[in-house]
């Protein structure tokens, strides 16, 4: 008898890649295809899925509930405007730059929030968060509590004229989205991802098996930081305006952001993406309602949490056995393949 | 043969519960080892202590010739001791080759298809390799059981530490478990099982230690122990001296 072989992809994973593929070459031609209000709202959609990606990454995989990942939106936004304005960078490296520096920083504020855990890990991130929003609000230089805008010479660097810039930085967004949701893929495919993985279903065992659980924490922090801080950027580089209120708000950049993670389907890859999508379909059939839309939004969530609490991703997957991402090893036996 | 586990004063209290208390011994190498002791009489936490789950107040513990007793409990499995739990806790979202491959991986720090080939021989020896793409969350509790002991020899330990493990077994499962704990010895990996099961554990064992109240008893040879006054008064509740 021959040994079992290990696989990875599946016939799923396999349409799910070429699907997937052609999805994003459509994509990349959005400028061509698109019109402005719709490529605006599609590079928002592209942030808001990485920022997604990025949480569930530390939230749903790592068991980091952040609620304070504004602090690095707002962080990253604003060192996009320090280092353009006073840097004198072009605004796509000084995004870059601003992501390397969130890393730096994260490192001092995981050493001091690690020591909370749970709930008190959760509110200790909205804590450093709101020190971020009024240290930010001090720097008169970048505009004190009312905030800045971009110069309009900076402005031009992503594109002289109008309908360039919106390609550009329609094409930054996506690039954004496609670099982190393979990022985190191949983090989760990897050793460390399925030690991660490990680590998502009991620290006990996983500490026990040879898994050093703070590091690995510590790892998808630094990353999370550095990543939500390149997304931040990006996002203030849409708005062209930045003032510590917009910057660091709990609601934009965290409580959406949790929404698109839990109903989607926590600690899966395919969730965000689901979620993603349900979020904006519901933002955009009900923006005409005002508030009403954040009551719909409160009771979609408490109803999926009720009665889905895998997230609508868990539901498929449960009921079909489905994973488009292929993360899962499976072993084949030799008879399967002759098909007795 | 030399010691590869020393106990030395190993001491440990959560308030006025004692679940250590100077508890001193060695296990050679290659050795089997049982630890009998009625509930509550702090065989687990001894476990835990050997493996770095809590840290001791007191005391040190050498493996393999290094004092590890400050090495937490990632640093401890990679040096070479696992342990199965005895309230099993599966990775729920993970099949059971993956449970058994981040040991592997983790653990005996082996890569690729040397870690898969070497999983896949463990899932073999544990009788899981039919279940190996089932969820662990979907496993019974006897499977459980089972996947906590492959799970910890995926990470190819130099001594394991069997938990409780013949528990809720059906006489011929028992016997299926013994001959695999068995080979496992055979093959040079030092055990040491904490067992209620009695005589699954006579089969295996070349040597008892008896604990109660966080302390040591009495250890040696099983057949001497077992028929120790001791050991009836801690098990029948018979005074020795009637």
């Amino acid at each position: 008898m021959s040994m079992p072989s290990v696989t990875r992809a599946t016939p799923a994973s396999r349409a799910a890649l070429f699907i997937g593929l052609v999805v994003l070459v459509v994509l990349a031609l959005g400028p061509y295809w698109a019109g402005r209000a719709d490529m605006r709202l599609m590079s928002e959609i592209f942030l808001y899925l990485a920022l997604a990606c990025i949480w569930n990454l530390m939230a749903g995989y790592a068991g980091l509930v952040s609620v304070g990942q504004q602090a690095f939106v707002g962080f990253g936004g604003y060192m996009l405007f320090a280092l353009t304005i006073f840097g004198g960078l072009h605004p796509v490296p000084a995004i870059i730059v601003g992501g390397f520096l969130a890393a730096a920083l994260s490192i001092p504020i995981a050493t001091l929030i690690f020591r909370l855990k749970g709930a008190y890990f959760a509110i200790g991130t909205w804590v450093v968060a709101e020190v971020f929003r009024l240290s930010f609000a001090q720097i008169q230089s970048l505009g004190g509590g009312s905030g800045s805008s971009l110069p309009v010479a900076i402005v031009k660097e992503i594109g002289a004229k109008k309908a360039t810039r919106e390609a550009n930085s329609y094409w930054l967004a996506l690039g954004a989205a496609v670099i982190v949701l393979l990022a985190v893929y191949f983090f989760l495919r990897s050793r460390r991802g399925l030690a991660l993985t490990a680590i998502r279903d009991s620290e006990v065992a996983a500490s026990g098996l040879g898994i050093d659980i703070w590091r690995t924490k510590l790892e998808v922090y630094v990353i999370a930081s550095a990543f939500t801080a390149i997304i931040g950027g990006l996002i203030f580089l849409q708005k062209l305006r930045i003032s510590p209120d917009a910057a660091f708000s709990v609601n934009d950049w965290t409580a959406f952001v949790i929404f698109i993670v839990v109903i989607g389907g926590i600690g899966t890859l395919e969730g965000p993406i689901i979620g993603t999508l349900v979020f904006f379909a519901l933002r955009e059939t009900l923006a005409d309602f005002g508030t009403f839309y954040l009551m719909v939004l409160g009771l979609v969530a408490i109803v999926v949490m009720l009665k889905a609490p895998k997230g609508l991703w868990g539901l498929v997957r449960d009921r079909f056995d489905l994973e488009l991402f292929p993360l899962s090893y499976r072993v084949r036996f030799p008879k399967d393949e002759e098909g007795s | 043969m030399s010691a590869l586990l020393k106990v030395d004063g190993l001491s440990k209290s959560f308030g006025a519960i004692v679940v250590a208390d100077k508890t001193s011994f060695e296990v050679n190498e290659g050795a089997a080892i049982g630890i009998l002791g009625p509930n509550g009489a702090g065989k687990t936490s001894l476990f835990n202590l050997i493996t770095g789950v809590l840290r001791s107040d007191a005391g040190s513990i050498h493996f393999d010739g290094q004092e590890i007793t400050s090495v937490g409990a990632a640093g401890r499995c990679k040096l070479g001791i696992a342990r199965s739990y005895q309230v099993p806790h599966p990775f729920v979202g993970m099949t059971v080759f993956e449970n058994a491959l981040v040991a592997a991986t983790e653990g005996a720090s082996l890569r690729g298809h040397d870690a898969e080939n070497h999983v896949i021989g463990v899932l073999e020896q544990t009788g899981l390799l039919p279940k190996a793409n089932v969820r662990a969350g979907a496993l019974t509790l006897l499977e459980r059981k089972r996947l906590e002991m492959a799970r910890a020899l995926a990470a190819k330990p130099k001594l394991l530490l069997l938990d409780e493990i013949a528990g809720g077994l059906t006489e011929a499962e028992c016997g299926e478990l013994i001959q695999t704990i068995q080979a496992v010895n055979e093959s040079g990996t030092t055990i040491v099982w904490i067992e209620h099961v009695v005589h699954a554990l006579l089969a295996v064992v070349d040597h008892l230690i008896v604990i109660d109240f966080g302390k040591k008893i009495s250890e040696g040879e099983p057949k001497k122990i077992m028929e120790s006054a001791e050991v009836k008064e801690i098990y029948l509740g018979v005074d020795p001296d009637v």
